[in-house]
């Protein structure tokens, strides 16, 4: 408990996100905390993350669920008297949770996982496969529920029942494999 | 060779230079520059000991040129100038090298490249020095009286000192009254005692001094000169009230009929008439007319208060007057404004009603104020049960402004032991840090804390009317992340105190200008040394004081007023001041009279002799900053110790192979 | 009036969960004179999701569009959904701010014959090409049947106030409700106007997302808006789609249909309401368009504040 840690993950995270250095500079005043809509449900304010990630709590911030909870509205970021690119910042502690195998700890990373599965087979997003596959996989007993909402949306003609698919598919997987090939790179350097 | 002999002497200033430079080995290498008699290297040059040591090699080495290696010269180009002098050497003959922000300091971990850099800074020096010429100083004489700009409590208080010591002051305010900032509050932190009582007699006192010229409702037009003899002119806007008559009855401002929202001094939460005088105790007790809200200016009808005045002391047709008189110092007490806090939306500060800005607040809690001190909610009569006080609003915010403000955690403490003592409301003060820094600052926070106010810290994230729950129905809800407990809390409160910084004035910047007073990042006005003389500013003769030279409580704003005035009083009783001769010069006969000059110099400095078809310099206007030198486009200016032969000899002498065992400037010979 | 072309970028909800939204965006732009030329070939934008995954796949992914509509002619690039303008207009901008980034995304898109040089594609949110391009004086001039009587609250969301502030201020924008005063409905002050409908919360945490979608609708409603007029189908979604779902979570039975902004502009217009899909949404429109009145209501009069009410300070005219 009393060890002096020494922060990786900081260093990772700053490093991979655009501006990210800036949080060299958080005055730890909690407007990113105060501002977050879901402020309320998560494990740890935003601001409580970056004071663990600077004192070096790595595991504690990959385990939290606050990434997860954050829904990318970009209050924090207009409003942090630092300009620090906070919403860049959880999109990065998400990517470092998921690539240090973490994820499985979160709904919300199953989500986008599944949501980008469609995008990488597809180059569209398609709503009803993503919803039932989604929930049947993760979420059984929420789909009937859901699933209530999802006939609900057929009736008012807003669901898909046949994906669609882009044209030139071959050239969108080249450029996100190769996309992926550069980043794996990225995180290996 | 000819009897030439330098003086080279290279400080170790302690660890900050021979820390990272060689300088034993700097020392022995520029023994063998040319002309170099000694070359010494010593501990701290700056100290008595290393002064001496150059006195003593002048005196018994005959030198006849002195180069020392040290700081900048910012620092200490004063202290080694007095040493030659004091051995009988012109001082300027003498040159500086700064090896520490220049060698030592930017390259801490490049010992030989910082060694060799320090050798290249030296012989520059050296081949410099050699060029230059005895210069003699240019002596003024001054003008004894003062202009004080701003008649805020900074002003005042150097107006006084100055007057009390038998020196005229001109006390220039741009307002119907004196008084400043400080006039509108009701309580002052740390001792709270009565604004008014403390402002007023002081007010007074300026107001019947006999070595007062107070100009109010005023403003500087034009400044020319220099220090000593500074001519001034200033435009005295038309009162329409002729201040001989008018006995301060009040008579007219009763029956006048047209009430606007008094913006200065109520803060916008009162009201006064079109002619007004802001302020019960205003110095002087004259009112003037708004004539952009009379009735009478606007449609031609009304003169109520013409009717009414008792001693004939209206006058509608008074014009502007334009006073000129000299001065010989001059002091910039132009104060500060408040931060805008309709800037942040997510404040709400102008949408929701019951946010108020501390001026408001402090107009609310004044006895003389629009609700007799009554503190109430936006609709003039509802106390409120519960206040929160948001600190930093626009200050510490690169959004805003970066800086602290200085004086808000104190204030904002004020305003919650005011609220507390007139309402009984709960308080929370909304806070980063708390800083309350100074004489008994601490022990007052600490009363405020058994007073029991809630402090949350935590920068308040948004103040919103959306109500979540049933108790927040109807209030002001304020969100913050209680950063002690990390969690999100949403406070209700009936009334919402925002503690706006304090920004510099909005034209700061051209008052600047006309003074030739820099403003730094912040907008503030540019002190001379942030530390060593934080009143004089880079125009001698000119001063600061208060919070036009940065967010400051009253303590440190008297404080600062009564040095500036200090300050001139040394100056007066000098009688005359010694400029340095560093100016620029023009060769008339070979001036093509282009006039290029003219307009560049930021100082006005060069007239036009229609005459004789040239340019000249006033001498002791030019403060040698070298512009027209290099604008020029015949080459016929010349700046004293800045001339093309000594630039260019100092050019030469960097270019010095410093690896060398007999090293010479490569131009040296042709030069020479 | 002249033609304009865009090109148009309708992005994945708009294909079939919002499909009303991008039936009304046809009507009104055939209306308006406007062609909205669709992108070829376009791809997802990854939405909030794929930055969370992989950053880079993700900019490639959104630069692919970017270069494709480099390549081809027809305006400025709009997107009618917030979520696709920000990830566009981000990675555009990103890519000329960080040109490390800028490289490697080439290199990818170089692996399908494709190259983005940033700065060159303009892109927009079709509110903003509306406002600003059409003007709000020609809008009102085409309007046929004017919203009296309507009382509307403009919801702007997150990502098409912030972080970038295209549409003025981040916190408190004010062109939307311009707008909606143009065609002649009454805009209720509305304080959550950029406060986060949930986004993709549904999915993670229904008690987080019914909590603030709870929160519009109670606001919008107590604001005393007949309904919310939105500019991104995630925002539609949440409001629409969950409404029912949020009330009963909280035992509430706020009725505040959500529109979308085309919806409503079309509507002034003149057009039928099957020409921009009502009925697509669960809670319905029909009672809003029985409120339109004939002629503007009656100026209520602004309550007499009393004598001794302190003045409220002024506000500046935002632009
Ligand atoms: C809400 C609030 C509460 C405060 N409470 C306290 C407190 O309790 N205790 C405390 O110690 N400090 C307090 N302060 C700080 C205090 O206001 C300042 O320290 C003090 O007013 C600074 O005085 P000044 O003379 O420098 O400036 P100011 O008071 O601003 O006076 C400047 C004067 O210059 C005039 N002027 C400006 N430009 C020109 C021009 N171009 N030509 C002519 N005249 C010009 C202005 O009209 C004004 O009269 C408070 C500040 C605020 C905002
Ligand atoms: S708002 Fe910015 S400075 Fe404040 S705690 Fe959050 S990240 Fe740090
Ligand atoms: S961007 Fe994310 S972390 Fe920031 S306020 Fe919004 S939800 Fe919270
Ligand atoms: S102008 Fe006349 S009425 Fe007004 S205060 Fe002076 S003397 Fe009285
Ligand atoms: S003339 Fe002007 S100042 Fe005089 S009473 Fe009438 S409105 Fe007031
Ligand atoms: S003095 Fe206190 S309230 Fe004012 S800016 Fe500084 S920290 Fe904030
Ligand atoms: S050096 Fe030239 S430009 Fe500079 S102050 Fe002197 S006369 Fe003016």
């Amino acid at each position: 408990m009393t060890a002096i840690r020494t922060p990786t993950l900081y260093q990772q995270v700053v490093d991979s996100t655009p501006d990210g250095h800036r949080l060299d500079i958080c005055l730890q005043c909690g407007t990113c905390g105060g501002s977050c809509p879901s402020g309320g449900d998560m494990q740890h304010t935003p601001r409580e993350i970056f004071a663990l990630l600077r004192a070096g709590y790595d595991d504690e911030v990959l385990r939290s669920n606050t990434p997860w909870y954050c829904v990318s509205c970009y209050a924090c970021t207009v409003r942090c008297p630092q300009a620090i690119p906070i919403t860049d910042l959880m999109y990065t502690i998400k990517q470092q949770a998921i690539a240090r195998g973490y994820y499985d700890q979160h709904a919300a990373a199953k989500f986008s996982e599944t949501f980008v599965g469609f995008v990488e087979q597809r180059g569209r997003s398609f709503e009803f496969g993503l919803a039932t596959r989604f929930h049947l996989f993760h979420h059984p007993l929420q789909s009937i529920r859901l699933g209530m909402v999802g006939l609900n949306m057929l009736r008012h003609n807003r669901l898909a029942l046949r994906p669609k698919s882009i044209r030139q598919m071959e050239q969108l997987a080249a450029i996100l494999n190769k996309a992926k090939e550069l980043a794996a790179k990225e995180m290996q350097a | 060779m000819d009897d030439r002999r330098v003086g080279v002497y290279v400080c170790h200033c302690g660890h900050n230079i021979a820390g990272t430079v060689d300088v034993e080995q700097v020392a022995e290498w520029a023994q063998r520059l040319p002309y170099v008699a000694v070359a010494r290297h010593f501990q701290f040059m700056c100290a008595s000991t290393g002064q001496e040591l150059i006195e003593e090699d002048v005196r018994e080495l005959g030198l006849t040129h002195v180069v020392v290696a040290s700081c900048s010269p910012l620092m200490h180009e004063k202290t080694f100038r007095n040493a030659c002098q004091r051995a009988g050497l012109n001082p300027f003959l003498f040159a500086m090298a700064n090896i520490r922000e220049h060698a030592s300091w930017v390259h801490p971990n490049d010992r030989d490249g910082a060694t060799a850099k320090a050798k290249a800074l030296i012989s520059a020096a050296v081949s410099r020095v050699l060029r230059q010429n005895e210069l003699e100083p240019i002596r003024v004489n001054i003008h004894p009286a003062t202009l004080i700009v701003g008649g805020g409590i900074a002003g005042i208080q150097a107006a006084l000192e100055i007057a009390d010591a038998g020196h005229h002051v001109y006390l220039v305010e741009r307002e119907p009254s004196i008084g400043g900032h400080m006039a509108m509050f009701d309580k002052t932190f740390p001792t709270l005692d009565c604004a008014a009582c403390i402002l007023t007699p002081k007010m007074f006192d300026v107001g019947t001094h006999p070595n007062v010229t107070l100009l109010t409702y005023s403003e500087v037009e034009n400044v020319e000169g220099f220090v000593g003899n500074f001519q001034i002119r200033v435009r005295q806007k038309a009162r329409r009230v002729i201040e001989d008559l008018c006995t301060g009855c009040g008579t007219c401002w009763e029956k006048c009929p047209i009430k606007v929202i008094d913006e200065v001094f109520e803060a916008g939460l009162g009201y006064r008439k079109a002619i007004y005088r802001p302020f019960p105790q205003s110095v002087p007790k004259y009112p003037v007319i708004d004539v952009e809200n009379c009735t009478y200016f606007r449609t031609g009808k009304c003169r109520m208060c013409e009717k009414s005045c008792p001693a004939g002391a209206i006058d509608f047709d008074m014009e502007d007057r334009i006073i000129e008189f000299e001065v010989g110092n001059i002091i910039l007490a132009t104060g500060y404004k408040l931060f805008d806090c309709r800037r942040i939306p997510q404040y709400g500060y102008g949408r929701l009603p019951n946010v108020y800005t501390s001026l408001e607040f402090e107009r609310l809690t004044n006895a003389a104020g629009p609700t007799g001190g009554k503190v109430t909610l936006r609709d003039g009569e509802t106390e409120p049960k519960s206040v929160a006080i948001i600190h930093c609003v626009g200050s510490r915010d690169r959004n805003y402004n970066r800086y602290c403000s200085a004086i808000c955690c104190m204030s904002s403490l004020k305003f919650a032991h005011l609220v507390k003592e007139k309402t009984g409301a709960e308080v929370y003060n909304f806070y980063i840090d708390m800083r309350p820094i100074a004489k008994e600052y601490e022990e007052f926070y600490h009363r405020i804390l058994e007073e029991g106010t809630h402090f949350i810290r935590g920068r308040v994230a948004e103040i919103t009317d959306a109500a979540h729950t049933a108790e927040e129905e109807g209030k002001t809800i304020v969100v913050a992340e209680d950063t002690l407990l990390g969690r999100q809390r949403r406070i209700p409160v009936d009334m919402v105190i925002l503690a706006a910084g304090l920004e510099p004035q909005a034209d700061a910047a051209e008052i600047g200008r006309m003074f030739g007073v820099g403003c730094g990042t912040a907008g503030f006005f540019t002190e001379r040394h942030p530390k060593l003389d934080p009143v004089a500013t880079m125009t001698e003769g000119v001063y600061i004081a208060g919070a036009c030279q940065g967010p400051k409580d009253i303590p440190d704003t008297v404080a600062q007023g009564a040095a500036a005035a200090a300050r001139v009083l040394g100056v007066i009783s000098q009688r005359e001041v010694t400029l340095e001769p560093i100016r620029a010069s023009i060769d008339e006969s070979r001036c093509s009279g282009c006039r290029i000059c003219n307009a560049l110099c930021p100082y006005n400095a060069i007239e036009y002799l229609e005459a004789e078809g040239v340019s000249r310099v006033n001498a002791a206007m030019c403060k040698g900053c070298g512009t027209c030198v290099a604008a020029c486009p015949s080459h016929v200016i010349t700046g004293a110790h800045f001339t093309f032969e000594q630039v260019m000899a100092e050019i030469d002498g960097i270019m010095v192979d410093v690896y060398s065992e007999s090293p010479t400037a490569p131009l040296a010979e042709i030069m020479a | 009036m002249t033609s304009r072309s865009y090109l148009y970028y309708p992005g994945c909800a708009l294909q079939h969960r919002s499909h009303a939204y991008e039936v009304a965006n046809q009507a009104v732009a055939a209306e308006l004179d406007i062609e909205l030329v669709e992108l070829d070939d376009w791809n997802c934008c990854g939405a909030t999701e794929y930055f969370t995954i992989n950053r880079l796949p993700a900019y490639a992914l959104v630069a692919r569009n970017l270069a494709l509509a480099a390549g081809q002619d027809g305006g400025d690039l709009l997107a009618p959904c917030s979520a696709c303008f920000l990830n566009l207009y981000k990675t555009d901008r990103h890519m000329k701010q960080y040109p490390a980034l800028a490289a490697k995304v080439n290199k990818a898109l170089d692996a399908g014959n494709l190259h983005y040089e940033p700065g060159t594609v303009r892109v927009r949110h079709l509110l903003e090409a509306i406002i600003t391009d059409i003007g709000l004086d020609e809008l009102r001039a085409r309007v046929r049947r004017p919203l009296y009587g309507l009382n509307l609250a403009a919801y702007y969301g997150c990502l098409i106030a912030r972080p970038y502030p295209v549409f003025g201020s981040p916190e408190q924008p004010t062109m939307m409700d311009r707008l909606l005063e143009a065609l002649g409905a009454n805009v209720v002050p509305f304080s959550l106007k950029t406060y986060c409908c949930g986004g993709h919360m549904t999915q993670i945490s229904e008690e987080s997302a019914f909590e603030m979608i709870h929160r519009l609708i109670k606001n919008a409603a107590e604001s005393g808006a007949d309904a919310l007029v939105t500019i991104c189908p995630m925002c539609q979604l949440n409001l629409d789609i969950y409404q029912d779902a949020a009330n009963k979570h909280y035992e509430t039975n706020y009725f505040v249909p959500a529109m979308f902004f085309t919806q409503t502009i079309g509507l002034a217009l003149g057009l039928a309401p099957d020409q921009l899909a009502f009925g697509q949404e669960f809670v319905s429109f029909a009672a809003l368009i029985e409120k339109i009145q004939d002629a503007p209501p009656p100026r209520t009069r602004p309550e007499r504040r009393p004598k001794q009410a302190l003045p409220m300070p002024a506000m500046p005219e935002e632009v």
